[in-house]
Formats: C-alpha cells, structure tokens, sequence
C-alpha cells in the first residue's frame, strides 16, 4: 500500500469516533479541544486505518464501473483468484501493533509506505495451515516526520473459522 | 485528567464496556468510516453463501477501536506511545464486550515516566477476543 495524501480531516475523525461507540468530545469538540494538554482536535488511536479511504487501489472498496465480490443478484459478484478459505480470500486480520510518535492532530496531511515484512506458516487446529504475513506502514506528515508507525500481522487460512 | 505514575501500582486494573449487544449497524457503521467494505462484515448473503460463516462478524479493528476507548479514557488524551496486540477470537453481532487494562510497570523511558499495560477484551461469555499490551505517558 501507497498512500501519497490522506488528509486527517475533523469530520472524517468524528465519524471514525462514532463507529468505535466513542463519545470523547476530544474528537469532536474543538472548544473543548482548546482547553486540553493536546490543544486540538487529535484522531483515536486505531484511525490511520481509516487511510485506506485514501488509498486508491485498496481492494476492499468497491470501485465504480468494476464488478465487486459481494452479493447483488447473485451471492457474489466476482470470481476472485487465490481464494483461500477464510476471510474470502482476502485474508483474515491476526495482530495489530502501532507506535505513536505524536498526536496525529486533525489538519494533518499523511503519506504512507508500506513495506513487507517477515512470512511464516503454523498448523492450525480448526482451519488447517495458516499463513502469516507482515506489513509495517509508515505514516508521516506534511514535513516528513514519522507520526505512526503501523504493523499489521494478516493470516490466509484454508477453511473458515469460527463457525 | 492524566495518570500520576506515583499512583500506579502493578497489577491495578481498569475496566470498561465498549459495546453492548453490538448490532450489524454498528459494524456497517465501522466499514463505512474506515474504508473497509468487505462483504464478510457487512453482507449476509455472502458472509453465509459464500464465505461459510453463521453470519457476518465484526472487523477486528473495530474490537481494537473500541478497546482504544478504554485506554484512553484510562491514560488520557494523546498520552498513547504504543497499543498492539492480537485478534484471539471473532466478535458477532450481539456480542458485548469488556475491556480490560491491568498495569505490569511504572518506570522511566528517555526521561518521561511510562506505564506498561497488558490489554484483554473479553465477550459476554468470558472468552477473549483481543490480547494485547499498551505503553502510555503519564505525570
């Protein structure tokens, strides 16, 4: 993933806030914003997954005029290669880390970079071999300093699980 | 509002719901502000038909935000160094979740005071669904 601009926009912070069940005027409130330590309107923790709004190949976004996976008049709209099993042959989300280098403030322009990391493999108990593999996202702002710092652990499985 | 690292001692805990009876709303509501679409979360038909589940589930960035929640409301604002952790089981719609924050150490990281947590958020049923660790600064 290569995101070149994700504006961290007030509105787009306070409808992230209200997905998660947060009702912390900090993301919300630029009065209240005012008199805090931070001083400004800042964005969750978890909201730079919110870059993939800015990402204009992320393939879990329909795109107009293409034809998409899920269903419409039939169950799926879209044979996709390299299915595998659980998560729809997208993958599944296993671990998540960030490091926060500084409040990431609305008003703040990001790019982000994506580099691979390590892959590995382990027998799974319900859903046979799981392959792991990860990725560590750069964040960084408009003067090009580090912000967040995000690693993200995906598994491939070969057979649903949890049902 | 910050935590005092004077006041910490390891093992204290901290505690909070962060959905009650979560609702394929909510989880649609998450996609659409994240930019995650998949069909997993949001479509029934395929999430069944296609994909072999009882139903859709949730995004495990929704169970990480709104164990973020937690924190937060725990260390305070923009007080987060670090939170990480894994997604150990699958939350489903009707799920109510707990988050828990327990403190191992207080100690001193580049001249700023840092507490170290350990992160569990648990189901109706007791069963973990995210394990995790948080580093924040406090006073």
């Amino acid at each position: 993933m290569a995101v070149e601009r994700f504006p961290v926009e007030a509105g787009h912070i306070m409808m992230f806030a209200r997905s998660v069940g947060d009702p912390n005027p900090i993301y919300h409130d630029e009065d209240h914003a005012k008199g805090t330590e931070v001083g400004s309107i800042i964005a969750p923790p978890t909201f730079v997954q919110a870059s993939a709004q800015h990402d204009p190949d992320y393939p879990l976004r329909p795109k107009i005029g293409k034809p998409w996976f899920g269903s419409g008049r039939e169950p799926t709209g879209a044979v996709r290669s390299g299915s595998g099993g659980g998560g729809g042959g997208t993958g599944l989300h296993a671990e998540q880390h960030y490091v926060y280098h500084r409040p990431l403030r609305a008003g703040d322009t990001l790019t982000a970079a994506t580099r691979l990391g390590k892959t590995w493999e382990k027998e799974g108990r319900r859903a046979g071999k799981l392959i792991f593999s990860e990725s560590v996202t750069e964040y960084r702002d408009q003067s090009g300093e580090l912000v967040v710092t995000a690693t993200q652990v995906g598994v491939r499985t070969e057979r649903p699980v949890g049902s | 509002m910050a935590l005092r690292g004077s006041d910490l001692k390891p093992g204290q805990t901290y505690e909070a719901v962060v959905v009650d009876n979560l609702t394929r709303t909510q989880i649609v509501q998450y996609a659409g502000a994240s930019g995650d679409y998949n069909p997993l979360h949001t479509d029934e038909v395929f999430a069944t038909k296609v994909a072999g589940y009882p139903t859709v589930f949730a995004h495990g960035m929704l169970t990480m935000g709104m164990t973020g929640r937690m924190l937060t409301d725990f260390v305070g604002d923009g007080r987060l160094l670090s939170f990480g952790g894994r997604f150990t089981s699958q939350v489903w719609p009707g799920d109510t979740l707990t988050a828990h924050a327990t403190v191992e150490d207080v100690g001193q990281q580049d001249g700023v005071s840092v507490v170290a947590l350990t992160v569990r958020t648990v189901n109706q049923d007791g069963n973990e669904v995210f394990s995790g660790q948080a580093t924040a600064r406090v006073d």
